[in-house]
């Protein structure tokens, strides 16, 4: 089993005709995605790599039953790209654009809120259940079918710990990355649910980093109501305060948001912390036996 | 993207927010004239990036034009050293001369971006002139809260009611409800990440002005305005992290030996975890990007050893749908341009690893493959240990 994705996702790839997009699309058609539709405005009647393009969200919903968007639009134009799927009906949203202005996404937040639609990242490899659906820019190949839910802040970062639990001999359920931005889609605590209900998931692992207070909030929901076993990790112990790490929302801010905070919080919601990320595999296959 | 108080307070002006008269100056001269003009009496504060220059010497008043420029003269070029600059300072290279003003209240308004609440939230404080952390964390009660809605914007009465919790009435609250609102534009039409009036100064008078300003900008919108762009000074940033940023690398400097060198903001973090799990400090965060290229990586290579604190260099990338070849010969090639002696260890992750680390083998040079994490960071941290058993 596997949460969001499947082998009924149907895929709409806005941005389809640009180099990005065109690299992913034709990966996640190898790995076997149902990439049904592409969507470039002024494009619509082409085809690219033997899929339809459409001039809007709306036309590939309505001509191939797209049920979930894959957004690969440069940043300026990806919180427009969001509602343009919200608003077209498809139940996800998974935006791997970087470099969004935070303004850009408060306001397509706020466009998202009375809509039946869950939005994955922006700045996010994406999301895959194994052998059933990609959606994103992460190596298929990685990833196995399995038992292990992971939820990321990260993307490399989240290759890693895959390798890790492969290496341990567990699969994947689903891995989704929630994104490095300040403000982003589904969070810890949504995803959490999902897994919570998924009965192909036995244990996940949660990938956290400084900045920000998802993981704080993600352990007081873990404490108040997961029963599945939860490895965690942050990254950032040696991140000086004040600096950002790479992604937009990777800061120290006002001494809040430090690795330590954050790891303390999840092990007070019962969470097992790998204090080194080399030990996260580790760190899952010791929480599975007890 | 941080700015100078000048170059805030320029842009506050043209959204209606009243600061004192002034202006800047890079001479005892230039310093002088704009006293004579706006004085006699002004205040000469040094222009850095950097919070606490009252506390280092870097804000004084001037009783006269002439002491204003003998300040000035002995500020122009004064490395100033504040609880924000780091004991190394920052280098004033100019001054803000400004009307002194008599003062009566000194209050807080402060914006940013509240990430749970996925909205700006305006904050405005009785207590300024200090910390604003120091006030959340000591009298939280003291510091009052306005959530903008991101559809409505931020309406009037919310600036009403912060200019009542401050206690304001007649005039000066009328003022102070213009200046909140203005504020919020400013915040909002600059795409700020933060903006903070500190103190915020009601006169003797009852007037409502900005003593001090700073913004922030998100980087991630800073085309939109390029005249904000522009204000970027390269001065205030250190020389490694400007190169880096040329090439579109995200590099931060630190204060250990082990040059870190990863495809990936969160790896890269926890690269930098792992080597002090080791027994290491890393000297440094470098993200070379999630889809790397060999000439990424040649770039990041010389970044990486053209900081002299630099003993030993870990190189950690996880391929993916990168080939791990491309990434050797990009290492090899970086190495052997800059004939480096600093010793590299290296692991590699993903497509055509062996070939990898066939070519890095074959190199001729001094590289050490590792197998995981965990193993690169330790042999890593001998190679500091070595090197520093040497000099011994």
């Amino acid at each position: 089993m596997s949460i969001l994705v499947d082998e009924r996702t149907r895929v709409v790839v806005l941005g389809i005709t640009g180099s990005e997009g065109t690299f992913h699309a034709q990966r996640m058609l190898e790995y076997g995605t149902k990439v049904v539709a592409g969507m470039t405005p002024g494009k619509g009647g082409a085809k690219h790599l033997g899929v339809p393009v459409y001039n809007t969200v709306s036309d590939a919903v309505k001509a191939e039953g797209a049920n979930a968007a894959a957004i690969f639009v440069p940043p300026f134009a990806a919180a427009d790209a969001i509602m343009e799927s919200a608003d077209a009906g498809v139940a996800l949203v998974v935006c791997i654009t970087e470099g969004i202005p935070t303004f850009d996404m408060i306001r397509a937040k706020t466009f998202l809120r009375d809509k039946p639609v869950a939005l994955i990242g922006p700045n996010t490899p994406g999301i895959i259940s194994p052998g059933k659906c990609k959606i994103g820019i992460m190596p298929g190949h990685i990833h196995k079918p399995g038992t292990i839910g992971i939820i990321s802040r990260s993307g490399t970062l989240t290759y890693e710990a895959v390798l890790q639990v492969s290496k341990q001999g567990y699969g994947q359920s689903t891995a989704v990355g929630i994104g490095g931005d300040p403000i982003v889609g589904l969070k810890y605590i949504e995803l959490l649910k999902l897994f919570k209900d998924d009965p192909g998931t036995e244990a996940v692992i949660l990938i956290g980093e400084i900045g920000g207070t998802a993981e704080d909030e993600a352990a007081a929901y873990i404490k108040r109501e997961f029963p599945k076993p939860v490895v965690g990790f942050i990254a950032g112990q040696t991140a000086p305060p004040g600096r950002r790490m790479g992604h937009a929302g990777a800061i120290i801010a006002g001494g809040k948001g430090t690795a330590q905070e954050k790891m303390d919080a999840l092990r007070a919601g019962g969470v097992h912390v790998a204090v080194s990320p080399a030990d996260i595999g580790a760190t899952l296959k010791a929480a599975l036996k007890r | 993207m941080k700015i100078h108080e000048f170059q805030a307070k320029s842009i506050l002006t043209r959204y209606g927010v009243r600061i004192p008269r002034g202006g800047v100056a890079t001479t005892p001269a230039e310093a002088r004239a704009i006293a004579e003009k706006i004085g006699p009496r002004v205040v000469v504060k040094a222009q850095i990036h950097a919070g606490g220059r009252g506390k280092g010497g870097g804000v004084k008043l001037a009783a006269t034009p002439a002491e204003a420029e003998r300040l000035a003269k002995d500020m122009i070029g004064l490395t100033l050293v504040t609880h924000q600059t780091g004991p190394e300072g920052k280098v004033v290279k100019r001054v803000l001369i400004e009307e002194a003003l008599d003062i009566a209240r000194e209050l807080y308004i402060g914006i940013v971006i509240d990430r749970a609440r996925e909205a700006a939230v305006v904050m405005a404080s009785t207590e300024g002139g200090v910390e604003i952390e120091k006030v959340a964390a000591e009298t939280p009660d003291l510091i009052f809260k306005e959530y903008v809605h991101p559809g409505a914007g931020f309406a009037g009465f919310q600036s009403r009611k912060l200019a009542f919790k401050l206690g304001l009435a007649g005039e000066t609250f009328k003022q102070a409800v213009k200046f909140i609102t203005a504020l919020y534009k400013a915040f909002e039409g600059t795409d700020a990440s933060m903006a903070e009036i500190n103190p915020l100064l009601i006169t003797k008078q009852g007037d409502v002005l900005a003593l001090d300003a700073k913004m922030n900008f998100d980087d991630n919108a800073l085309l939109r305005h390029p005249d904000i762009l522009a204000m970027r000074d390269l001065d205030e940033e250190s020389p490694l992290e400007v190169e880096a940023a040329k090439y579109n690398l995200n590099y931060i400097k630190l204060d250990g030996t082990v040059g870190c060198m990863v495809n990936g903001a969160g790896l890269a973090m926890a690269t930098m975890d792992i080597v002090k799990y080791a027994g290491g400090m890393p000297a440094n965060f470098l993200d070379v990007g999630g889809g790397v290229t060999e000439e990424a990586v040649t770039n990041a290579f010389k970044i990486l050893v053209a900081d002299k604190d630099v003993k030993a260099a870990l190189i950690n990338i996880f391929g993916g749908i990168v080939r791990c070849d491309m990434i050797a010969a990009g290492v090899v090639k970086a190495a052997k341009e800059l004939g480096t002696k600093i010793p590299v260890v290296i692991r590699l992750e993903g497509t055509n690893v062996e070939l990898g680390k066939k070519i890095l083998a074959e190199s001729g040079l001094a590289f050490q493959s590792a197998d995981g994490m965990k193993d690169a960071a330790e042999k890593v941290v001998a190679l500091v240990n070595e090197r520093r058993e040497e000099r011994r």
